[in-house]
């Protein structure tokens, strides 16, 4: 086990948890501000209630998500020197944006929103958690800016042996940023969906504040079923993006070893890397991927073949991830639909509500495995086809990653037990807890 | 020129961070010794709840300001400094999730837990920035491929040592201040004679480590070449000696904006005596990163000089509104509420 693995592993370690507290964040903070401008239009104390009971949660989730982002912030000294000295012309400059555009309106707006209740009008504490919910989002929009440079990098040249900026607009503004960004916000959108829905469903099913619950149930089955219908639409777009910059890591997530001219879409094949073949395919659509990714029955698609071995990224993974992330976009369609549908008699399919309750988790679980797809589906490259990952490792030793990786496992472990204890705790209680 | 520029307003960022969030590393390292019970605590917590994340958003400018503006530095600087680094972030994050879980269960054993990483949160960090400055100030062993030649205890010699002291105590005497404008009664009575004890450990450590300064480090070349720049120490220590005065006159807002003033002196300070180093070799100084040769492409730094000026401006303005808006004193109407840590 070498340094670079060591930090690799921390890394994704890192971003993955951050990433666990982030989505609710993204969503949350919207359906909280809805509420409270209902309760600002209406003056009907219910909403009120309900955006301190799902504030509450917010802010227990929030406070996680704050002291993660730190640690990446300064991950890329600590572990990437390589990288940050070769890009920190323009991806530094870009996460300092970041904290000066975002992170000072979130971090002040919520302790404002949280502590000021009595301190301002309703409006102006309406506008406070509108605020916050721009903020986290706009933060997301420059982390994701920086993120999309790292996959397809434009407005740059390679001067005194690093990569410099030259077109900032184009940094900021490139098609594959916005796609990335929508894709990713959205997919905050339904963790909140889906987390609201599950603790009303938990709630439902045992008759408990019905009518509070109630509420919040339609209001997040709204919510999620527009946001599930949106996902698939822009994971749509997102993998014709993918095709076009990344063809390796839609090779890879399609599991598509030969160059094919019309190709076949699989619905379900098991990949052998070390034979370069599949394993088991099943259920073959002819020409479909060529249509689905290229917008052409005809089209030739590059194949894992085509590229040197140690230009590829790993397969199994970035297939399996992408597999798993589509079939449960899917399935939230499904699930939001059947919601919404039945939603003004919700209480009558309390199987349907347990269910609901169990399904908290895939949103979370789509969430990771489209980073993984995204991040692993990119690898060998660090900045695609510009930097190496092994190129951009820190001069430090192995026992000094060795030593915070298991920190950050054991440190992390427990934060996570103890916000999702406390998440659990309070969801549970209801609104007795006001 | 924007180089020059850059650098100043890094040393100013570093310089607003330790103001803001040094009360609240100086409150949490005095709580344990300060507080009788729950109730104190709680007066603790909540006089910080509303602004130290806010503050704690300075620290990740700081980092990405050295990023955007200086990337070398940035790299050589936080993967020399690894170790510590990481013990700085592992206590700001148990320090960070202490503030909204303590209160979340009603048990002892519970709040205990979250008031020692309070107390391990601010502690720490404070320690460690000095202990880290203060070895910036003198050079750090690391060779011409960014190597770090040493360990953590390289940077405990005894130079790193008086900065990490000098910090906790300036610290502590800042947060003692804010502690005396935010509490009532017994509380209050109690801080005030902290702040005064405080100030005199503050004055000494600080006049030791000026001295130190002289003999460990080449902080003041450029002073001597430049006497008008003494100007900012000497802001400095009319910051220090107005604490006293208006600690004496019971002008707690007063004593913390001197304080506050003596503090961003003093990192000016050393930043100014750096210059135009950002991170020396102690090894060659031919290897130290200046801002002139670790700094960003001018397209960049100019960029990010706009944003800064219209941002930062913006930033303080909101913030300050907070610290308005939550000026008074922590009530007991305040901690009965929900909304409150
Ligand atoms: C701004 C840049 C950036 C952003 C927004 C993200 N990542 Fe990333 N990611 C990196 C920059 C990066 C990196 C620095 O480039 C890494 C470290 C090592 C590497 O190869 O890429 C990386 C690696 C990396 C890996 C390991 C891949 C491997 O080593 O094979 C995973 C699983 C993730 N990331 C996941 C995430 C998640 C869950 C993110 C959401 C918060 C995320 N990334 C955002
Ligand atoms: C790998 C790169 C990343 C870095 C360096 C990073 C950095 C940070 C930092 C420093 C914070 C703390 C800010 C505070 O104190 O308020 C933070 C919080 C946050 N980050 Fe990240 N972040 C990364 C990835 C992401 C991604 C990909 C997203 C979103 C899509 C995101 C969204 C957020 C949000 C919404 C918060 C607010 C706190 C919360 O989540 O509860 N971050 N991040
Ligand atoms: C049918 C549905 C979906 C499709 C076709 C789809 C497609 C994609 C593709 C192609 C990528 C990789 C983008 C790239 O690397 O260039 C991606 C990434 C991602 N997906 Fe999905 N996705 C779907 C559903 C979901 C769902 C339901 C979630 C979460 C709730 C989700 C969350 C993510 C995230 C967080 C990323 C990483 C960020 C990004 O690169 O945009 N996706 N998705």
């Amino acid at each position: 086990m070498d340094a670079i693995f060591l930090s690799r592993l921390q890394f994704a370690v890192a971003t993955l948890f951050h990433f666990i507290f982030v989505p609710l964040t993204l969503g949350l903070s919207i359906l909280v501000a809805i509420m409270e401008t209902r309760y600002v239009r209406t003056g009907n104390e219910e909403y009120k209630k309900m955006a301190k009971f799902w504030g509450h949660l917010f802010l227990i989730n929030f406070a996680v998500g704050v002291v993660t982002g730190i640690t990446l912030e300064f991950q890329f000294g600590t572990n990437w020197a390589g990288y940050s000295k070769y890009v920190g012309d323009i991806f530094g400059s870009i996460l300092a944006i970041e904290a000066t555009v975002a992170f000072f309106l979130e971090s002040t707006f919520i302790a404002i929103w949280f502590f000021g209740w009595d301190r301002l009008s309703a409006k102006a504490h309406a506008a406070c958690i509108w605020l916050v919910a721009i903020a986290s989002n706009l933060s997301a929009y420059w982390i994701i800016a920086a993120n999309a440079w790292m996959q397809h990098p434009v407005g740059y040249e390679i001067r005194n042996g690093r990569a410099e900026l030259t077109d900032f607009i184009a940094v900021v503004t490139q098609p594959y940023a916005i796609t990335n960004y929508l894709h990713t916000i959205v997919s905050g959108f339904l963790v909140a969906g889906f987390f609201m829905m599950g603790i009303s469903a938990y709630h439902l099913i045992r008759k408990n504040q019905t009518q509070f619950f109630t509420k919040s149930f339609k209001l997040a089955a709204t919510f999620s079923l527009i946001f599930a219908i949106a996902e698939v639409g822009l994971g749509d777009i997102n993998g014709k993006e993918m095709a076009r910059l990344q063809p390796a890591k839609t090779a890879a997530a399609e599991a598509l070893w030969e160059t094919t001219k019309g190709a076949d879409f699989i619905m379900f094949a098991i990949p052998d890397e070390k034979n370069e073949r599949n394993l088991v395919e099943f259920f073959r659509i002819p020409k479909f991927m060529s249509k689905l990714v290229l917008g052409d029955w005809d089209a030739e698609m590059r194949g894992l073949k085509s590229w040197p071995v140690d230009e590829r990224p790993p397969v199994a993974i970035t297939y399996w991830s992408f597999r798993i992330m589509v079939g449960i976009g899917f399935l939230l369609v499904a699930l939001s639909a059947f919601a919404w549908w039945k939603r003004n008699n919700i209480e009558s399919y309390p199987g349907f509500l347990k269910i609901l309750l169990y399904a908290i988790p895939l949103p979370y679980i789509a969430a990771a495995l489209g980073w993984i797809v995204t991040e692993v589906g990119r690898q060998p490259w660090i900045v695609y086809n510009v930097l190496k990952t092994s190129d951009a490792h820190s001069p430090i030793a192995v026992s000094q990653v060795g030593v915070s990786l298991v920190a950050f496992i054991v440190v992390y472990s427990i934060l996570g037990f103890a916000a999702i204890f406390l998440i659990v705790r309070h969801a549970k209680k209801g609104i007795e807890a006001h | 020129m924007l180089e020059t520029i850059w650098f100043m307003l890094w040393g100013l960022i570093w310089a607003i961070y330790f103001m803001l969030d040094g009360f609240d590393f100086g409150l949490g390292t005095l709580m344990p010794f300060i507080s009788e019970n729950d109730n104190d605590r709680r007066v603790i917590y909540n006089s910080l709840g509303p602004v130290w994340d806010g503050n704690e958003v300075w620290l990740i400018t700081a980092g990405g300001v050295t990023f955007a503006a200086f990337p070398t530095t940035y790299a050589v600087m936080f993967s020399t400094l690894y170790t510590p680094l990481l013990l700085i972030l592992f206590a700001l994050i148990i320090r960070g999730v202490s503030f909204e879980f303590r209160g979340k269960i009603d048990d002892p054993t519970w709040k205990k837990v979250w008031d020692t990483c309070l107390f391990l949160g601010s502690f720490l960090p404070a320690l460690l920035f000095g202990v880290a400055f203060a070895n910036i100030f003198q050079g750090i062993p690391f060779d011409k491929d960014g190597i770090f030649q040493g360990n953590l205890f390289t940077l405990l010699n005894p130079y790193g040592i008086a900065g990490g002291v000098f910090f906790v105590v300036t610290f502590l005497t800042h947060g003692a201040i804010w502690l005396c404008i935010k509490s009532e009664g017994r509380l209050h009575d109690k801080a005030a004679k902290w702040a005064s004890g405080l100030w005199i450990a503050w004055l000494v450590t600080a006049v030791a480590f000026l001295a130190f300064s002289y003999v460990a480090t080449p902080l003041y070349k450029n002073y001597f070449n430049n006497p008008a720049l003494f100007v900012v120490p000497l802001l400095a220590v009319v910051g220090l000696l107005l604490t006293r005065v208006f600690l004496a006159s019971q002008s707690y807002w007063k004593a913390w904006f001197s304080s506050s003033l003596a503090i961003v002196a003093a990192v000016l300070f050393g930043v100014i005596g750096l210059f135009p180093n950002l991170y020396p070799s102690s090894i060659d100084p031919a290897l130290s990163l200046t801002a002139f040769n670790s700094s960003s492409s001018p397209l960049t730094l100019k960029i990010m000089l706009g944003v800064a000026l219209i941002m930062v401006p913006i930033v303080i303005a909101y913030q300050s509104f907070a610290y308005h808006l939550f000026k008074g004193k922590v009530t007991p109407a305040m901690l009965a509420s929900k909304e409150s840590y």
